[in-house]
């Protein structure tokens, strides 16, 4: 049995569908945001994937990967930091109690 | 039965294994330590695919810097918070009926494209990381200098955020 391209995009895709599935259903923020890197990921694992196995290798795929990175930790941070000031706010994390904007 | 197939079996495995038990826990700190475990197969898989630069910043940036900010976020709010999932037993199976129906839309497709054979290539005479250095300094100079402004806003704004307001009381 050879590995080849195919299996890791099923790899990633099983992730990514995990992932999500938990960005859809789970309450807490903290898990929402978790889930959402590990759609990220997922993708990263396509990119770094198609720069070895695609019908031209070459390293753009790596830096991709590299720059996309980068993104999530900044967006990682900024939640985060979102989330602390709403619990300092609101006493709670979970995703359907903040409803402010509706009412 | 080779080295690279076994390794990439026991890589995805872990990486599938930790993502699902990161969904079927109900402890948050758990679900974050579980996720770390799918990190760091993912480094691994990076690594097989030839990428070890990559691989080696997955581990730097995500198992090591987002796991531990995620732990700390967790303590800083509800440190023994558990999920046990929306209250909505209609929303959570709607929600699997749509994954389910994703997953085998992609599945389909990814089975069913002639992804053709990569052109070959002479292996390469530098190394993994100074091909990246090579071609970020020349090719990608631009992203490269806005990524870091993008890191230094992040960074400001996050601080700013995350500031107790003194002198609104």
């Amino acid at each position: 049995m050879t590995v080849g391209l195919t299996s890791y995009l099923m790899v990633a895709l099983i992730l990514f569908c995990v992932g999500l599935y938990g960005a859809l259903t789970k309450r807490n923020a903290v898990i929402v945001l978790i889930s959402i890197e590990l759609m990220l990921n997922a993708v990263n694992i396509n990119l770094v994937a198609f720069s070895k196995y695609g019908l031209y290798p070459n390293v753009a795929g790596q830096i991709f990967t590299l720059f996309s990175m980068t993104v999530a930790a900044a967006e990682v941070a900024v939640g985060l930091a979102i989330l602390i000031a709403l619990y300092r706010n609101k006493e709670t994390v979970n995703v359907d109690e903040m409803d402010q904007m509706k009412r | 039965m080779s080295g690279e197939f076994v390794a990439f079996f026991i890589l995805s495995l872990l990486a599938i294994g930790g993502a699902v038990f990161m969904i079927s826990f109900t402890r948050v700190v758990h679900m974050v330590i579980s996720l770390g475990i799918t990190f760091l197969s993912i480094a691994g898989l990076f690594v097989l695919l030839e990428a070890e630069f990559v691989g080696v910043s997955q581990i730097l940036v995500y198992s090591g810097a987002i796991s531990i900010l995620m732990l700390f976020g967790i303590m800083l709010t509800k440190h023994d918070a558990s999920d046990e999932g929306t209250g909505f037993a209609w929303k959570n199976r709607f929600a699997l009926v749509f994954v389910a129906v994703l997953f085998g839309l992609l599945f389909w497709g990814i089975q069913n494209t002639p992804w053709g054979l990569p052109k070959e290539q002479a292996a390469a005479a530098v190394s993994n990381a100074k091909q990246i250095g090579l071609s970020v300094f020349k090719e990608y100079v631009i992203p490269f200098e806005l990524v870091s402004v993008l890191l230094l806003v992040a960074l400001v704004g996050a601080i700013i955020l995350a500031k107790r307001e003194e002198d609104s009381k």
